[in-house]
């Protein structure tokens, strides 16, 4: 993680070609999943997938053929993961590279029956008074509003207040 | 199995040296090493050199190139934070096995105004930071003494007053990339870079270098024990599995695991310690380490700021260098640069910074991914 150090050239926020026979076929065929463990199922709602490990029951995202918690292998099995809740911790980001919106909340969020993910919380005032640690919280699914160089889209998650 | 000596130990003073290269640097630091050890290049048997950012440029024999090309054997090492202290961690057990009496160990950085670490993403697709939080290094620190917060109650003033105090210990320190008072308003007013911590609570990127000349207890004797400091304990570890550590890198229980091995390698205890120079890379991380190393109970760390315990001065000092926050954080010469401070004072040679009586120190340091190194060094006069 600490070896990749070096900071990446400013963020390619627009797409480099606006319009091209890429872009429209790309658009076509729908947003791709922002990351690996992102599922979009035709005609169904998106959601998050663990792989669960049926020796110990720790539970990873992406696939993988060996659990690190206890080192069974071939017994990772998908596991779709709640869309509910609870903030663990957080840290609000001021600084970040160049092209990269600020503020914003960097959550850590414990999944109900199980599963950390990461991401961004939204829908709440950046500011520590604001948020509470272990208030609910829950999943939600949108276009990300950055495109790669072809100009595909991508459908990424969010956290945001549950009332 | 032979005990282990510091013969010689040094560092350069912490900045930033733009028309130097890493090996001039590493150069540089091994020399002084020599010296303080009252030994030359021809009476290393191996070398072991820690550097991060040019892991794979053959760093130690460039050294050897600028100060002796004996043919020893040479071991670069990369570890992200915890490389220097890896280094120095394969020449003492090269000692320990009994093939070695003398090793040359060097530990070098060249930062720079490295800016805002981590982050990389990778992957594929679009960039993740941001997007799906931050991996950027003061986030992730931040959350980490977020933790803390939610388990404790522990405050942003408090987080604050670690950077309070370790910049004022800098003063006192002349290899220190600054030596500046920071009081608590300054600390707390700073361009806030990702909540609790401010630009002032971020450790300083710089160039830097440290060597050390290990040697078996045998060499000691023959080139004399008068100011060798005994290695008790060297430990490394990797980040066990624990519940959310793929997501929220998990810098507790690999601590804790390897402050609970040293001590029992040294056969001593916490209490045993006179001064401790740890990873304080964002002040959120020192307040979580007095914990994980044993400095105080569990859920103790704010008393233990407030009652200002790990002040120069009182009950167990902490970074009295002035720390990764002001001396500055050159990754891989910090590892060796911790047990230089720890060594001057067992040695009675820190100046005016001197923690008076000092017999016991403890150095410990932490690679995101992760890494962390734990070490305690004795006075043996």
């Amino acid at each position: 993680m600490f070896a990749r150090m070096h900071a990446p050239a400013p963020l390619p926020v627009e797409p480099t070609r606006k319009v091209s026979i890429m872009a429209e076929e790309a658009a076509a065929q729908g947003p791709r999943p922002v990351v690996s463990y992102l599922k979009l199922p035709d005609g169904g709602d998106p959601y998050l997938e663990g792989q669960k490990c049926g020796g110990c029951g720790a539970i990873f995202l992406g696939e993988r053929g060996t659990c690190s918690s206890c080192g069974a292998s071939d017994r990772l099995e998908p596991t779709r993961l709640s869309n509910q809740g609870e903030l663990y911790v957080y840290s609000i980001v001021h600084r970040s590279f160049p092209g990269i919106e600020v503020p914003y909340v960097s959550a850590i969020v414990d999944l109900d029956g199980g599963g950390t993910v990461k991401g961004n919380l939204i829908d709440v005032e950046p500011e520590p008074e604001k948020i509470r640690m272990g208030m609910p919280v829950e999943v939600v699914y949108k276009v990300a509003p950055r495109k790669d160089a072809e100009g595909n889209e991508y459908m990424t998650y969010y956290f945001k207040p549950r009332s | 199995m032979s005990d282990v000596y510091i013969a010689g130990i040094d560092m350069l003073k912490f900045g930033r040296f733009p028309e130097k290269s890493v090996p001039d640097l590493g150069a540089e630091a091994a020399l002084l090493a020599l010296k303080d050890a009252g030994l030359t290049i021809q009476d290393m048997e191996a070398l072991y050199c820690g550097n991060l950012v040019q892991a794979g440029a053959m760093v130690g024999q460039r050294i050897l190139q600028q100060i002796g090309q004996t043919g020893i054997p040479v071991t670069n090492s990369a570890n992200a934070c915890a490389t220097g202290a890896t280094a120095f961690r394969g020449g003492w057990m090269s000692i320990k096995a009994g093939v070695y009496d003398a090793v040359l160990i060097v530990g070098v950085e060249q930062l720079g105004k490295a800016g805002l670490l981590g982050g990389g993403g990778g992957g594929g697709g679009i960039p993740k930071e941001g997007l799906l939080g931050s991996q950027l290094m003061p986030a992730v620190f931040a959350e980490a003494g977020m933790e803390h917060t939610r388990k404790y109650g522990t405050t942003f003033e408090q987080f604050a007053q670690i950077s309070v105090k370790n910049h004022e210990h800098s003063t006192k320190n002349p290899k220190s990339m600054y030596q500046k008072e920071t009081p608590l308003e300054m600390v707390m007013n700073a361009e806030m870079i990702a909540y609790p911590n401010t630009k002032l609570m971020c450790s300083v990127n710089v160039d830097g270098a440290a060597a050390a000349v290990l040697v078996s207890e045998k060499k000691a004797r023959e080139i004399g024990m008068g100011r060798a400091v005994k290695v008790s304990a060297s430990v490394l570890t990797s980040d066990p599995f624990t519940e959310r550590d793929l997501v929220m890198p998990d810098i507790n229980t690999c601590t804790r695991q390897a402050a609970a091995k040293a001590y029992e390698m040294a056969g001593l205890g916490a209490e045993d310690l006179d001064l401790v120079e740890l990873h304080d890379c964002f002040a959120t991380a020192e307040v979580l380490h007095y914990e994980n190393l044993g400095l105080c109970g569990d859920g103790e760390a704010g008393k233990l700021i407030d009652e200002r315990q790990t002040w120069h001065g009182g009950r167990i000092p902490v970074n009295v260098s002035g720390g990764l926050l002001s001396k500055g954080h050159p990754l891989g010469a910090t590892g060796v640069a911790n047990m230089y401070e720890i060594s001057t004072h067992l040695r009675g040679e820190a100046g005016a910074r001197q923690v008076e009586g000092a017999k016991v120190g403890m150095t410990h340091v932490i690679g995101l991914g992760s890494a962390c190194g734990v070490h305690i060094l004795e006075k043996t006069a």
